[in-house]
């Protein structure tokens, strides 16, 4: 089964290197790894995504929870949480089929962010699944070129880390430099 | 400690030290620790650092001296090749859980990431190996990661961590004042025990009429071998320990019916088998232990005391557990049990071990057998001797005949299966118990991977024996060889050999040979009372398996007894298969 896992921990040197080495080192597969800074720039969120059964997620989770480095680990899955991933897509864009592709990122509520003579580069959030669909239908166009995030999570309503944030003074509009 | 004297990076790491307890340390030195050793030196009259001839020597020695303390130990080693060294020993301290503290020099700061002269990125080599590790970047955080590091060798699961300090950081000075507490808090590493878990295992235990306790190397780290005992003795249910866990039980005791795993005994692994209840105190289901696991005691619930949460299960489901000071836990749980009669359960186990107890058959003209020797080793040090062994055949008959009533007598490298590690590892026994008899039980081809630290045990007059058990094989190796390949001896055999008590004079110490099993007792007896170091050359024979033995992946039902039960098996198993079938191995 698919997982989100949040994952505090300090913004340490090393800390990035600590969780991705602890899932080759086990053989566990990352689907993907997202990490940025939180509210407090001494901690810093890690998003994984990691497919598995339940015995391999509970290992997940205790060894994650291990690592010194490591505030407090969330399998979101189990909560109702909202997920992105954001794309930037560029896809081939003529003459003859300018018009159908705007209308395609019209329809998931796409953005066209840079316009050449032969291309489109559009900008796209949204669920995974989602994503993928609008991939797949602008794939009959032609992609010349794909990037996309990982999934960023976040539980609905109450935060994810309660506990931990409480503690910590919320630095408003103070950006964190990551040392990750 | 709140002193705020402008001091070096240097004195601070020592200064820690000196509070942490430490009073011995092993080491080499090399240009980037330099300022390291420098303060040691001026502090010699609190700390001892001793010079070994290799850093392996250092670490695993580091390792005899926590194995059979409790202590953190501690090695101090310069950058690159210094540091490259105690890998291995690291790795083995985070396997079995030692307590360890390596303070590794480093490239001055400004020279990190150019490839400098003996520049290697340590603390990305050794992330995978240590419970924790530090390179400290400021002299501001150096007190405060020193302080850590200690809490977090010792507290919880036990294990190694590192600290790579720069030279320019250990020379720098600084007025920084050192912590007196660590800055992590103590629920990051031990568990609150969730007492309904220890009611619900109460409950199990009083319902259980064929119950086993299977205890491990986890007791001796929590120093909860004597509330094991008082639990085992109140509820009369019996013991059988791991590998690691040898001492944490007394032997010599009725309830206790001996190590289980690969090489156990018939009894212990029928027990597994056999059981209703399994009762897993710091242990964790290793696969020497469990075998195939969908066959790994089949018919019992299974109970977990240990402080690792990671170990609960990893390997084995289990139906209650119990996390946190393990002390703690068995003497609550040992509150809430009563007293029981297993007769029929005891009567089954005598009838298993009568049926196929541990024995050799010494013929008094034949070549020496191992046991024998590790008999003899018993008999005449009293089972009293600090035992160390490498690893092999020698390691599992020592396993097997030495018995051991206390805990923390046994050092041993269980998970990571490290040649050479005894002898370092007597070494740092010897250093901790300077009147105790230490003994290293080594195999000819794991003594010659360390060997060179012989010269410690001559510049010390350490009581270390080195018994040699000497087959000039790799033994172990061979008998899976001689089980599983045909014995074809692809590179196991060990034609050339120091004459080892000539090597002894060589580092101008006592050597002895046996050759006959009269010799070997005469020797032993010689070599054991006298004081001071020695090898002993025991020419045994290389014919000799270790027995009983369940094969890797295999099931109790599948394990063999004897040489002669093997060979039985073979020709059964390849009249049902047909010839051209190899068995297949895995290591």
């Amino acid at each position: 089964m698919r997982h989100t896992i949040s994952v505090l921990v300090n913004n340490n040197a090393g800390v990035l290197s600590r969780v991705s080495n602890l899932f080759s080192a086990r053989g566990y597969n990352i689907d993907s790894l997202v990490v940025g800074v939180t509210d407090d720039p001494k901690i810093s969120r890690i998003t994984i995504v990691v497919k598995g059964d339940d015995r391999i997620i509970d290992q997940v989770e205790k060894q994650l929870n291990k690592l010194i480095d490591v505030i407090k680990v969330v399998d979101l899955t189990h909560e109702d949480f909202i997920g992105r991933d954001l794309a930037l897509i560029k896809v081939k864009a003529e003459a003859h089929t300018r018009s159908q592709v705007m209308e395609i990122v019209q329809c998931f509520d796409g953005k066209i962010v840079d316009v050449a003579l032969k291309s489109f580069i559009v900008e796209v959030t949204g669920k995974e699944s989602k994503i993928n669909a609008m991939v797949e239908l602008l794939s009959n166009y032609g992609i010349l070129e794909l990037v996309r995030t990982g999934e960023v999570a976040i539980s609905r309503g109450k935060k994810v880390h309660e506990e931990e944030e409480k503690k910590v003074k919320v630095k408003a509009g103070k950006a964190g430099q990551s040392n990750l | 400690m709140a002193k705020t004297k402008l001091k070096t990076g240097a004195q601070m790491v020592v200064d820690v030290l000196i509070d942490e307890g430490v009073t011995m340390a092993w080491g080499v030195t090399g240009g980037a620790i330099l300022p390291v050793y420098d303060a040691l030196f001026l502090n010699r009259d609190k700390i001892k650092l001793f010079d070994t001839r290799h850093e392996q020597g250092a670490v695993h020695m580091a390792e005899g001296f926590a194995k059979s303390t409790g202590k953190v130990g501690v090695c101090v080693v310069t950058s690159g090749p210094g540091a490259t060294n105690i890998v291995t020993g690291l790795a083995d301290a985070y396997m079995d859980s030692v307590p360890l503290v390596a303070i590794t020099g480093q490239v001055p700061t400004s020279l990190i990431g150019t490839d400098g002269f003996q520049e290697a990125d340590v603390v990305g080599i050794t992330r995978s190996c240590t419970k924790h590790n530090y390179l400290v970047k400021n002299i501001q955080e150096l007190p405060q990661i020193m302080r850590d590091a200690f809490f977090i060798a010792r507290t919880g699961r036990p294990g190694p961590v590192l600290v790579d300090i720069p030279k320019d950081i250990a020379a720098a000075s600084a007025e920084v004042e050192i912590p007196s507490k660590p800055s992590i808090p103590l629920s990051k590493f031990v568990p609150t025990p969730d007492m309904s878990q220890i009611d619900k295992m109460a409950e199990l235990i009083k319902h259980a009429k064929r119950p086993l306790i299977y205890a491990g190397g986890g007791v001796i780290n929590a120093n909860a071998s004597e509330a094991l005992y008082k639990f085992a003795r109140k509820t009369n249910i019996p013991v059988t320990l791991t590998l690691m866990g040898l001492g944490a039980y007394p032997a010599s005791d009725r309830q206790f019916i001996d190590m289980l795993g690969m090489h156990g005994s018939y009894r212990a692994n029928m027990a597994l088998t056999h059981c209703d209840l399994l009762i897993a105190i710091g242990s964790r289901f290793d696969d020497r232990v469990t075998g195939k696991l969908s066959e790994f005691s089949p018919n019992s619930k299974k109970v977990h005391i240990d402080v690792d949460p990671t170990s609960i299960g990893k390997n084995v489901k289990v139906d209650a557990h119990v996390l946190g000071d393990m002390r703690f836990i068995l003497k609550d749980l040992t509150k809430k049990v009563g007293t029981k009669e297993y007769d029929a359960w005891y009567d089954e186990l005598d009838g298993w071990n009568h049926k196929h107890p541990l024995a050799y058959k010494q013929d008094p003209k034949g070549p020496v057998l191992p046991q024998f020797a590790i008999d003899e080793i018993y008999r005449i040090t009293k089972g009293d001797a600090y035992v160390a062994t490498e690893v092999g055949q020698h390691q599992m008959w020592a396993a097997q005949y030495y018995k051991f009533d206390k805990p923390r007598r046994w050092l041993t490298s269980g998970g990571l299966g490290t040649m050479g590690f005894g002898f370092p590892a007597a070494i740092g026994a010897a250093f901790a118990h300077p009147n105790a008899t230490v003994v290293d039980i080594a195999g000819d081809g794991s003594f010659q991977m360390t060997l060179q630290e012989l010269a410690i045990v001559k510049e010390h007059e350490l009581n270390v024996k080195t018994i040699v058990i000497n087959n000039k094989f790799m033994g172990m190796v061979k008998q899976w060889q001689d089980l599983f390949f045909d014995k074809r001896y692809a590179s196991t055999s060990i034609p050339a050999q120091p004459d080892f008590v000539k090597l002894a004079e060589a580092y101008g110490i006592a050597g002895y040979r046996a050759e006959t099993s009269k010799d070997t007792t005469k020797v032993l007896e010689e070599a054991l009372t006298k004081k001071g170091p020695c090898i002993v050359d025991v020419v045994v024979d290389a014919e000799e398996h270790v027995y009983p033995m369940v094969p890797a992946g295999g099931a109790v039902k599948d394990i063999v007894l004897s040489k002669a039960h093997q060979i039985e098996k073979m020709i059964a198993a390849r009249a049902e298969k047909g010839p051209k079938k190899i068995n297949q191995v895995h290591l």
